[in-house]
């Protein structure tokens, strides 16, 4: 493999990395609020949620484009406060990567949050503990399954990210081109079959180590208890 | 402690409207299913916010709708044994029980002590399992010491034996006797159970439809709340054991009394109930019978029942009540004041 090679291995890595551990806490808290809150727009903020997953990905780019690039009023905002930039920017790619893996690890927490038996979490609540510390002793171990389920779903997803990528960061060697972008590059030049295969070959092992290294984690929960 | 409940809640087409107030001890809510027992109990635990009304506990008001006071669940002290134990699967044994201390030690409370509790409730060889590796009476001891160590002011427990079978209802019936004669926590106790009801507690609330039908000592009003065929509480000690026919002698003011040989102590109270179903009169004292138990007493009241009648008896003080036909009452002439000899076909004789 060529050092460009590596560095688009690297950087798809960092990327997916970052939006799966950034994401993280918003999915578990939108989850939770999915999936135990009662309050008014529920639905609406579940569409929004989804959203990424059912319009096209470059309509995901684009708008993230338009709001969060540097004219974007998100963008404008960001750059002026805080002097962060993110369009054609690693990290923008790890922001377009997080948006599109977001619905599909809201989805796996949610549902594995709604499994959890609330009797066990009024039943904390006589014993002294409030709200949070429910969620935190009770809840979260319970459906930790489903956060990893989760997690490794975003991850694969952000690993896999083309459309929204390429639209909001576009295609810089070294800075945002991920591994679908390097490969997608190799099948436009001549003589390219070769490095795209690398890479392709590259995907799939980082893709099956994810789902082997989750199934893994599963286990060993499941095998330190059984959920009554 | 005493517990002053005055609620009115509405869920769906049942409407809850209780008032009572309970004396300390065990305080047993009883009542078919479908009265609102449960209902009352998690208005009580916090899990439920009343539409209207109070409930306070040794004068800390838990609830108060007409002042705007509601505290949460997790800052009552109130401790709850569910009729499905709820324990948390991911945790041990230990670990579940030291659940509820750990927060009652954050919040400056005493917290209960964890080896007492232990031995009280017999579960010292559980401590590294997990729950779902407990049988149904195991799971329900862990309960149990699960909400006492979080030092609550109030314990309650709604049916806690209602998903067991008989023996393992046998196996808990003592230790949550234990717990009430030494761990000093007043306990509300939801049952549907005559015998649980008789057994456990010091008043008894009757709750049908929604509404406190009675409220007193349990031996007034249990005999009252057995609607299919009533009965009566006499209260007796342990007088002496018979190894040979494996009988036990009890002694109360209505007189002696023998019944299988008991697990109590010589000079242990127990509380006995006799349902009227159970209970036949003779005029002349019966001889060549085999009920070993006979009983004499005059009769207080006659209350006719349609085809049969509710003898009240007065045994030297205590109160017996027989169930017979009408026809019995006519052929043998009872009246008030009659004496008369009461024959004890069957007791459930409790320790008390």
């Amino acid at each position: 493999m060529t050092p460009e090679e590596w560095t688009a291995v690297r950087l798809s890595l960092l990327v997916a990395v970052t939006a799966t551990a950034a994401s993280l806490p918003f999915g578990i808290a939108i989850a939770w609020l999915l999936a135990r809150g009662r309050f008014w727009g529920k639905s609406l903020l579940d569409t929004i949620v989804h959203l990424p997953l059912i319009v096209p990905p470059v309509v995901t780019g684009y708008l993230l484009l338009i709001s969060f690039g540097r004219r974007g009023p998100i963008g404008m905002f960001l750059e002026q406060t805080f002097g962060i930039v993110l369009s054609f920017r690693w990290t923008g790619a790890a922001l377009a990567c997080a948006v599109m893996g977001f619905p599909l690890m809201v989805r796996a927490i949610r549902l594995s949050i709604e499994a959890v038996d609330t009797k066990l979490e009024s039943a904390a609540g006589t014993l002294g503990a409030n709200p949070l510390w429910v969620f935190a002793t009770i809840t979260l171990p319970l459906c930790l399954p489903g956060v990893i389920a989760g997690a490794i779903l975003c991850f694969a997803k952000s690993m896999g990210e083309f459309g929204a990528t390429i639209t909001f960061v576009s295609n810089i060697p070294g800075e945002t081109q991920t591994l679908p972008s390097a490969i997608y590059t190799f099948t436009q030049v001549p003589g390219g079959d070769a490095g795209a295969l690398r890479l392709t070959l590259v995907s799939i092992a980082i893709s099956m180590a994810a789902l082997l290294g989750s199934e893994f984690l599963a286990r060993r929960i499941g095998a330190r208890r059984v959920a009554t | 402690m005493s517990l002053d409940v005055d609620v009115h809640h509405t869920l769906g087409s049942f409407t809850l409207d209780a008032r009572f107030t309970a004396p300390p001890g065990v305080t047993a809510l009883f009542g078919r299913s479908g009265a609102g027992k449960s209902t009352l109990v998690n208005i009580v635990a916090g899990l439920i916010r009343p539409d209207r009304g109070r409930v306070i506990v040794d004068g800390t008001t838990l609830v108060d709708t007409g002042r705007g006071i509601f505290v949460p669940k997790h800052r009552r002290r109130v401790g709850y044994v569910f009729q499905d134990s709820r324990l948390f699967p991911h945790l041990t044994v230990r670990q579940n029980l030291l659940y509820g201390r750990w927060f009652a030690n954050k919040s400056g409370g005493a917290s209960g002590d964890f080896a007492s509790v232990v031995e009280l409730l017999g579960i010292g060889t559980l401590l590294a399992r997990r729950p779902e590796s407990l049988s149904g009476g195991e799971k329900q001891r862990v309960a149990i010491g699960r909400a006492l160590l979080a030092k609550p002011r109030l314990l309650l427990m709604d049916e806690p034996l209602a998903s067991l079978d008989e023996a393992r209802r046998a196996e808990i019936l003592p230790y949550i006797e234990r717990l009430r004669d030494e761990a000093g926590v007043p306990i509300l106790y939801v049952s549907h159970s005559i015998s649980e009801v008789a057994r456990l507690a010091t008043t008894v609330v009757v709750l049908g439809n929604g509404t406190v039908t009675a409220v007193g000592p349990v031996a007034d009003i249990l005999p009252l709340a057995d609607a299919d065929d009533g009965g009566s509480v006499i209260d007796a000690v342990v007088a002496r054991h018979d190894e040979v026919f494996q009988l036990s002698m009890l002694s109360s003011r209505a007189g002696d009394l023998q019944v299988p040989k008991l697990a109590a102590p010589v000079g242990a109270p127990v509380r006995a109930y006799i349902r009227s179903r159970d209970v036949m009169l003779s005029l002349t004292p019966p001889q060549d019978i085999s009920a070993l138990n006979v009983l004499a007493g005059t009769i207080a009241a006659i209350t006719p029942r349609g085809a049969q009648a509710d003898i009240r008896l007065d045994c030297n003080g205590a109160a017996l009540l027989a169930r017979i036909t009408s026809k019995s009452v006519e052929r043998l002439a009872l009246v008030p004041g009659r004496p008369v000899h009461a024959i004890v076909k069957s007791v459930s004789f409790e320790r008390s």
